[in-house]
């Protein structure tokens, strides 16, 4: 089926989302859309889909206007949509997910579930899925879980596919399955939209490629361009792919853990036996996807976690088992991975997030008062060193966009004498110019001395700052390997295995 | 169903992808609970124990299988089963130093043995009727039950229903009127289903097309309906009571169902009821089946546990959510008309007096499923009779104290006595389209 898109515009309020977009996908080709976070893909997808409502321009399915007022108008004309934050229900099973809003039901009225389990079977036989219709969804790993979705709206017979950021909850391993996947979907008949920021993926798989930059199409590239081309039509100009760093100059261990376990409220090992030490003027990356006892070592670390086992020094002295407030006293800078939940308070201003961890005593209060003055100056000069872009240190945070807000938190964090700086996917959901800044801001960071945690999901980011990695996988720590590890040994590792070539984890030796 | 036991025996790393080790956290709630209660029983059954026979009659007189009443000596009983008590504890210390999982029927066993106790003790030298208590137990427990399942309804579809209490009095109110006006038991109770869905269509507007924060609605919604039942109660009702409040022609028949009614001891308790009680029965059944194995109830969860996902497969999220909120008030204001037409045969100020919390409490301890639900309103109808019940034979227990029963339990529940209580995902959320 061909899909047209016609001029296309999308506003919420002032923001103009999609601006006048065309977009052509031919049956049985796989067209991707590349964009940076908030050029406004997701948004013309749920546009496409139903759940946005266009001001201006058509859809058009093999050239007939289409009218959708919901999700299950596009769903009936064969448009299918993987999202990126699965729309699966977790304590249903695989079968009733596939049925919900299309259930077929027996005389009395009851679900059929032996006609939708055949469903699952039956299209899981055909790709080789191997999902059980009658799992748990929440019992599945993430991959998994992406399959049911592509399982969910094949069952729908969707000629057209939409897969908004499929990989970015996936393994390296996974991700590479879905490429077949894909491939096979695409030989079956089924044309794909696939949408990503991430080049490698890109080139490796589509037949056309457009590119949109802040809610335009700026233009179209064929599979065969290189990297830098691609992220220079991304962002708009020329793009330093690769981080500079001179090589790392490590000090003595000044951070030290030594088997940690944390155990979560429903008494699972989430961080099992962890060991690994960071040394003053070095980069550790703590590696692995998503949910695999990251957040929950990092919490540990804060004072954040209550049932820890282990030991955390830091220059010597044991930091386990202290409250937050001592945990930052002792020197610890920290950029949580959720930087809206948990790195600022939206509602407040950019000088008021300032000083959020500073807040009982001096310089910013004295005999229980707020110094305006100083906390004015200071704000402005930190914000002009950090190249915060705002209306001014008066407005509220939650306006920002996501890297300005990140560049507010590592302002914060990095603003205070530190002895261990820890940020926990500190990339994650900004532009591409303010990545290029949190790395800087990073790399210097570790070149004045100080023991540097940078815990991340993106294999990118790990290879580019990291002097060590370590990869976690399932709780525990897989294996320390130099910071020059090939992607594929670092995929394997993230998927739990541990190649030949990583034997015995080389602690202490640094690239 | 959503509920799972954590499976607890060791993986096989051979036969299974490697999982998550589990580590098992000694957890000494429950023998620490059991040792708690255990002492209570020495201090209140053994030590301070009382002297006499305690009697448990089990039949009615118009019953027509008599069972003889048992006669227990009371100090005696309460030495053996305060024994019991402490094996039972024991079982559970011991279950718990080994790392195994301390199994719902040891609480229930105990609580049963408990109970048991505790009556025998505070029947010392006189007899209780058991069928009286039971019965009273289900007549206070049916509006309980009935509000339970329309706020099982409401917040697996997403809407917490604080405002039972109100539905369950509208229901009362408007149920007395009709039913006296028009002498039409059947007029009676549909309009009382009228009224529970007038009031959760006001809970429903707020929450579902105005985003308002559904607790607060709740609540104002409950003083609104009181205050304008007891308003329209002293200014109208009272001035006219032969028509608008008439006991007479409010009052239900009792309808023993031949046979069944004949049952010792379960016969005069669950079937010789009112029409309310019969429609009970099946509202239970039907709830239950529905919720689980129809389109309607598949439907309705998946938009209480994540509309989103429920509205890209083209379900609307707040019609869906509409509709379900309004049924449960109907289901509510139903078990509100017991209070009129099946029990007291007149509306009185503030006749529920608390009811519809109570049902909150039992939808909560029932981990929002209709049958445990409907278990949990049935306790704390028992409770609360039990109260009544003891202060007629002149028990020395403060009935003030029995009547805080219900809530302690909720408490405990809820604490996590009985286990993890996880509510429905999105319910009390707002579904907020772009």
């Amino acid at each position: 089926m061909k899909l047209e898109l016609r001029g296309i515009t999308k506003r919420f309020g002032a923001l103009t989302a999609n601006d006048h977009i065309d977009l052509t996908i031919e049956p049985g080709e796989i067209h991707c859309l590349l964009g940076e976070n908030g050029a406004g893909k997701s948004t013309l997808m749920n546009v496409l889909y139903g759940l946005y409502k266009a001001e201006e321009g058509d859809i058009l399915l093999d050239d007939v206007v289409q009218h959708f007022a919901g999700p299950g108008d596009a769903m009936a004309a064969g448009i299918g949509m993987v999202h990126q934050h699965f729309m699966l229900i977790p304590v249903f099973t695989v079968a009733e997910n596939v049925m919900l809003g299309h259930e077929q039901t027996n005389a009395a009225g009851v679900l059929d579930l032996g006609a939708a389990r055949e469903k699952v079977r039956e299209i899981s036989e055909r790709f080789g899925f191997h999902v059980d219709p009658d799992a748990l969804v929440d019992d599945l790993p993430v991959g998994v879980q992406q399959r049911v979705e592509i399982i969910k709206a094949l069952s729908r017979d969707a000629k057209v596919l939409v897969f908004d950021e499929p990989t970015a909850v996936l393994t390296p391993q996974e991700t590479d399955e879905l490429m077949v996947i894909m491939r096979q979907l695409k030989a079956a008949g089924t044309s794909i939209v696939f949408i990503t920021h991430k080049l490698r993926e890109v080139r490796e798989v589509a037949d056309r490629i457009t590119v949109i930059r802040l809610g335009k199409v700026v233009g179209e590239a064929s599979p065969t361009a290189t990297n830098a081309e691609l992220a220079s039509l991304m962002v708009g100009r020329a793009v330093e792919l690769t981080v500079h760093k001179d090589p790392a100059t490590p000090g003595a261990d000044a951070f030290v853990v030594s088997n940690l376990s944390v155990v979560d409220p429903h008494g699972q090992l989430v961080v099992n036996d962890v060991s690994f030490d960071v040394r003053a003027g070095e980069i550790l990356a703590i590696a692995g996807v998503q949910g695999n006892g990251q957040t929950e070592l990092t919490e540990a670390i804060m004072g954040l976690q209550q049932r820890v086992r282990g030991e955390i020094t830091l220059d010597g002295k044991s930091i386990r088992g202290l409250s937050v407030k001592q945990v930052l006293a002792a020197g610890i800078g920290f950029v949580p991975e959720d930087r809206k939940e948990d790195g600022l308070v939206g509602e407040f201003t950019i000088a008021e997030n300032l000083m959020l961890d500073r807040s009982d005593g001096p310089p910013f209060v004295k005999a229980g008062t707020l110094q305006l003055n100083y906390l004015k100056e200071f704000a402005e000069q930190k914000s002009k060193e950090f190249d915060v872009r705002s209306q001014g240190i008066t407005t509220p945070v939650g306006r920002l966009s996501g890297g300005n807000q990140q560049k507010v938190v590592l302002a914060r964090e990095l603003s205070r004498e530190l002895r261990l700086f820890m940020a926990a996917q500190p990339t994650r959901g900004i532009d591409v110019g303010s990545i290029e800044f949190v790395h800087k801001r990073i790399v210097a960071t570790r070149d004045s001395g100080i023991p540097v945690i940078v815990v991340s999901t993106e294999l990118d980011e790990v290879v580019a700052l990291a002097d060590r990695i370590a990869v976690m996988y399932r709780g525990t720590i897989v294996g320390i390997v130099p910071g020059d590890t090939p992607r594929d040994v670092l995929g394997l590792m993230m998927a739990g295995e541990v190649p030949d070539s990583v034997t015995s984890p080389p602690e202490g030796a640094a690239a | 169903m959503s509920i799972q036991d954590a499976p607890l025996q060791h993986n096989h790393p051979d036969s299974l992808p490697p999982a998550l080790e589990k580590t098992i956290v000694k957890s000494w709630k429950a023998p620490i609970a059991y040792g708690i209660f255990s002492i209570i029983a020495i201090l209140l059954f053994v030590a301070f124990g009382r002297e006499g026979v305690s009697g448990f009659r089990l039949s009615t007189d118009s019953d027509f299988v008599q069972i003889p009443t048992i006669e227990a000596p009371t100090r005696a009983t309460g030495i053996v089963l305060t024994v019991l008590l402490l094996a039972l504890a024991a079982y559970s210390a011991f279950l718990v130093s080994r790392n195994r999982p301390v199994r719902l029927w040891i609480t229930v066993v105990f609580a049963i043995l408990f109970l048991v106790a505790f009556l025998t003790w505070a029947a010392a030298g006189a007899t209780i009727p058991v069928p009286g208590l039971l019965v009273g137990a289900v007549g206070l427990s049916v509006p309980l039950v009935f509000g339970a399942l329309g706020g099982v309804i409401s917040e697996r579809v997403g809407v917490v229903n604080v405002a039972i209490e109100g539905q369950l009095l509208a229901g009362a109110f408007v149920s007395a009127v009709v039913a006296s006006v028009t002498g039409q038991a059947v007029l009676g109770l549909i309009s009382a289903m009228a009224a529970g869905v007038l009031v959760s269509f006001v809970l429903a507007a707020f929450s579902i097309k105005y985003f308002v924060d559904q607790v607060i609605v709740g609540v104002v919604l409950n003083v609104l309906v009181t205050g304008l039942t007891s308003f329209l109660y002293s200014q109208v009702l009272t001035k006219n009571t032969d028509l608008l409040n008439n006991s007479a022609t409010i009052r239900l028949p009792r309808l023993p169902i031949p046979g069944l009614s004949e049952i010792p001891i379960l016969g005069p308790v669950l079937f010789r009821q009112t029409i309310i009680v019969y429609i009970l029965y099946i509202a239970v059944a039907v709830v239950f089946f529905a919720l689980f194995k129809t389109r309607w109830g598949l439907r309705l969860r998946a938009v209480g546990e994540h509309p989103q996902a429920a509205d890209t497969v083209g379900i609307n999220v707040a019609r869906t959510r509409f509709w379900n909120v309004s049924l449960a008030g109907a289901i509510a204001g139903l078990g509100g008309a017991y209070f009129t037409m099946g029990s007291v045969g007149s509306f009185n100020k503030e006749m529920t007096a608390g009811a519809g919390f109570i049902a909150l409490a039992a939808v909560i301890f029932g981990r929002w499923d209709p049958i445990r639900a409907t278990l949990a309103a049935l306790l704390f109808g028992f409770a609360s009779n039990l109260q009544s019940v003891l202060s007629i034979i002149g028990s020395p227990v403060p009935s003030e104290f029995m009547l805080m029963l219900p809530y302690l339990v909720t408490i405990f529940a809820v604490a996590g006595v009985v286990g993890r209580v996880r509510g429905p995902a999105a319910a009390g959320k707002p579904y907020i389209k772009s």
